[in-house]
């Protein structure tokens, strides 16, 4: 041991304090600079959906709007009022949610099933069945996209909200499976052993006992199910044209397809309509979000 | 009539053998507890008899009636587990009632069946909580409380006490055992705690490999282990197994430990076999408590041993003698001083030895 002599210490305590001191700022410093990196764009877009066009051709990016001026908003949800070539986005808004919400149900409800038949009714080879199903999560959308045309097909629901349905549900399974896998293999097994004693079968111990406890993975797999699929652009595309076209897609036309001058206006204000039911969700389940996604690995 | 019968039953998880021709009874009323180390098989037993796991070979009968093929729901059997495996979501009310509810059975009925049952658990004032909200002990009670509810043929506990702490898990042992004197079950308890065994069971059924290797009062077990696995298991430290040989005159037969001319007579040992004694390799056997220190009863047998090492854990000493390059542990109260490396006069009490053939490892 050093030799070290009361007034060393007092130093020592000093130099710490300001290390201590210094890091924090730069913390926040960087947290900052990251904060203002991240809203910036949403800035840009919020403010440039209230202003007029003659506004936005004579200030810059960030000047702030002269007034609240909800025309563009308009416009880009309910049109001009004109016939044809006017698109907006209200009818294809609506496809979204036909699409949506039965695709999360389904593949959220198959994917618990699942996994609880993954951990509580094992069975021979039932690794190399969650093995493949995983292999499902890896597979590019892209290779997929001619045989399930040809499937849409044959079935007779191509270019349908149904159809949109069917592959959206198909290709959840494998990451719905993945996340209740995961959380019931947390669940002990006795649970189910103990309910058996009491005589309930396979379908009441799913309901009664397995799916009261799994409110924060349904969270966690909602949330991520309605973002990937309310955010789809690929098999929107791919699968549907016209009138039964998702949000995404019109959004994409909308944008794309204007003849006459760019209005950046309404452009701006359908990317935030577009982009604002995925918001409401992970803003009213965000917070059991993390929870849920933590909670397979740590006990609570 | 046996309330429990199990019949030459044998059970492989693919290739692995686990559980070799068991062949067990229990008689009405009795506390049978299933002791072993971790992987013998014990569990899987009592899963097979909950019928919770499938059977490969041979049978199970409840009250004689083969239940091999039974759904566990109509085995008129209930069963506690470690994790008590409450349901989380249900209180405990709810909890409780959750099988008879399955069964049918009236709702007057389910109702004074719980009230019977938690009166008698002093679980009654916990009905509405959930089970999170419940202590340790509490959630054993209710775990036990859904059990009885069902007024079962048979208890299964699966180490109901291994997730306690040491404290509850004494006072959780007393209230097992003074459940079992009022309610007279049948009851089948698996456990790796000796002690546990010990002070619960009738009989105790002691695991290896998927084998039974004694069934028997815990009395037998003790002072009468069957083999040397049964003697190495039971006691804490275990009983000392000396190698050495058996050599017989005329009207005397006495033991010589390996590297020793020193003979220890045991004609008063109760042989199975007379005969082919002479030579035969043995391990003699005595527990570290029937060594003395001064001689207590009349046919103590004196022999001086080095003392090699002390543990002192307060109400005794566990002292390591060598005798002949092997150890020896006897037990001491902790108020006797003794000298290390110094010979050291000690006193076998010959009437609590058991003698083992070395090469079958069995009782002689």
């Amino acid at each position: 041991m050093q030799d070290k002599t009361h007034s060393s210490y007092k130093q020592l305590e000093q130099r710490s304090k300001y290390t201590n001191m210094f890091l924090r700022w730069f913390l926040y410093f960087v947290l900052i600079v990251f904060a203002f990196y991240f809203i910036f764009p949403l800035y840009v877009m919020v403010v440039t959906s209230l202003k007029t066009m003659e506004e936005i051709r004579q200030g810059t990016l960030l000047t702030w709007p002269s007034g609240l001026n909800f025309d563009s908003w308009a416009v880009a949800w309910g049109g001009r009022g004109y016939g044809a070539g006017d698109t907006f986005l209200k009818p294809y808004f609506w496809n979204s949610i036909k699409m949506v919400v039965p695709a999360v149900f389904f593949s959220t409800f198959i994917g618990a099933m699942t996994g609880y038949v993954l951990t509580k009714w094992r069975f021979k080879g039932d690794q190399w069945v969650f093995l493949f199903l995983l292999f499902g999560c890896f597979i590019p959308f892209q290779a997929i996209l001619l045989p399930m045309a040809r499937t849409l097909g044959v079935l007779g629901i191509s270019n349908s909200v149904v159809g949109l349905v069917l592959v959206h549900t198909v290709y959840g399974i494998p990451f719905t499976t993945l996340f209740f896998r995961n959380y019931y293999v947390s669940v002990p097994t006795e649970l189910v052993k103990a309910a058996r004693i009491d005589g309930a079968g396979f379908f009441k111990i799913f309901f009664k006992i397995l799916l009261p406890i799994s409110a924060p993975i349904i969270v966690v797999t909602v949330i991520w199910q309605f973002t990937q699929i309310w955010n789809d652009f690929l098999f929107g595309s791919t699968f549907s044209f016209g009138e039964a076209a998702p949000i995404q897609v019109a959004l994409n036309n909308m944008v794309l397809s204007s003849t006459s001058v760019k209005e950046y206006n309404v452009d701006m204000a359908s990317a935030i309509i577009a982009g604002i039911p995925t918001l409401i969700v992970y803003v009213l389940a965000g917070k059991y979000f993390i929870r849920g996604l933590t909670s397979g690995a740590v006990k609570g | 009539m046996k309330t429990l019968k199990i019949d030459e039953l044998s059970k492989n998880f693919g290739t692995t053998e686990v559980l070799r021709k068991i062949n067990l009874e229990i008689d009405e009323g009795n506390f049978l507890v299933l002791l072993g180390p971790s992987g013998c098989g014990k569990s899987t037993l009592l899963n097979i008899i909950a019928g919770l796991e499938t059977i490969n070979e041979g049978n199970v009968y409840i009250d004689d009636y083969n239940v091999s093929k039974v759904e566990p729901k109509d085995r008129n059997i209930a069963m506690v587990f470690q994790s008590y495996a409450l349901y989380p979501s249900m209180n405990v009310r709810e909890n409780m009632i959750f099988g008879l509810k399955q069964a049918k059975v009236s709702k007057e009925k389910i109702e004074e069946q719980l009230q019977k049952v938690s009166k008698f658990l002093q679980v009654d004032a916990l009905l509405e909580r959930k089970p999170s909200q419940l202590s340790g002990g509490q959630r054993q009670r209710v775990a036990i409380g859904r059990a009885l509810v069902r007024e079962p043929r048979i208890f299964l506990f699966d180490e109901p006490l291994s997730n306690l702490d040491a404290k509850l898990r004494v006072e959780m042992r007393r209230e097992i055992k003074k459940l079992h004197q009022q309610l007279k079950t049948t009851v089948v308890y698996v456990t790796h705690d000796q002690t546990e065994a010990m002070s619960l069971g009738t009989n105790i059924a002691i695991m290896n490999h998927g084998v039974i290797q004694q069934n028997d009062t815990p009395e037998n077990i003790y002072n009468k282990p069957s083999n040397t696995f049964v003697a190495d298991f039971i006691g804490s430290p275990s009983m000392n197994l000396i190698k050495g040989n058996l050599k017989q005159s005329s009207n005397q037969i006495s033991f010589i430990a390996n590297g020793s001319n020193f003979e220890i007579p045991i004609n008063g040992y109760d042989l199975k076999e007379k005969s082919n004694l002479e030579d035969k390799e043995v391990f003699f056997g005595i527990r570290p408590e029937h060594i003395f220190f001064k001689k207590s009863n009349e046919g103590d047998f004196e022999i001086n041993l080095r003392a090699d090492l002390s543990e002192y854990i307060g109400h005794e000493q566990i002292m390591t003698f060598d005798y002949e390059n092997q150890e020896v542990l006897a037990k001491f109260p902790s108020t006797i001083k003794i000298e290390l490396s110094k010979n050291t006069k000690l006193y076998f009490d010959l009437t609590q030895i058991s003698l083992f053939d070395a090469k079958t490892e069995e009782r002689i």
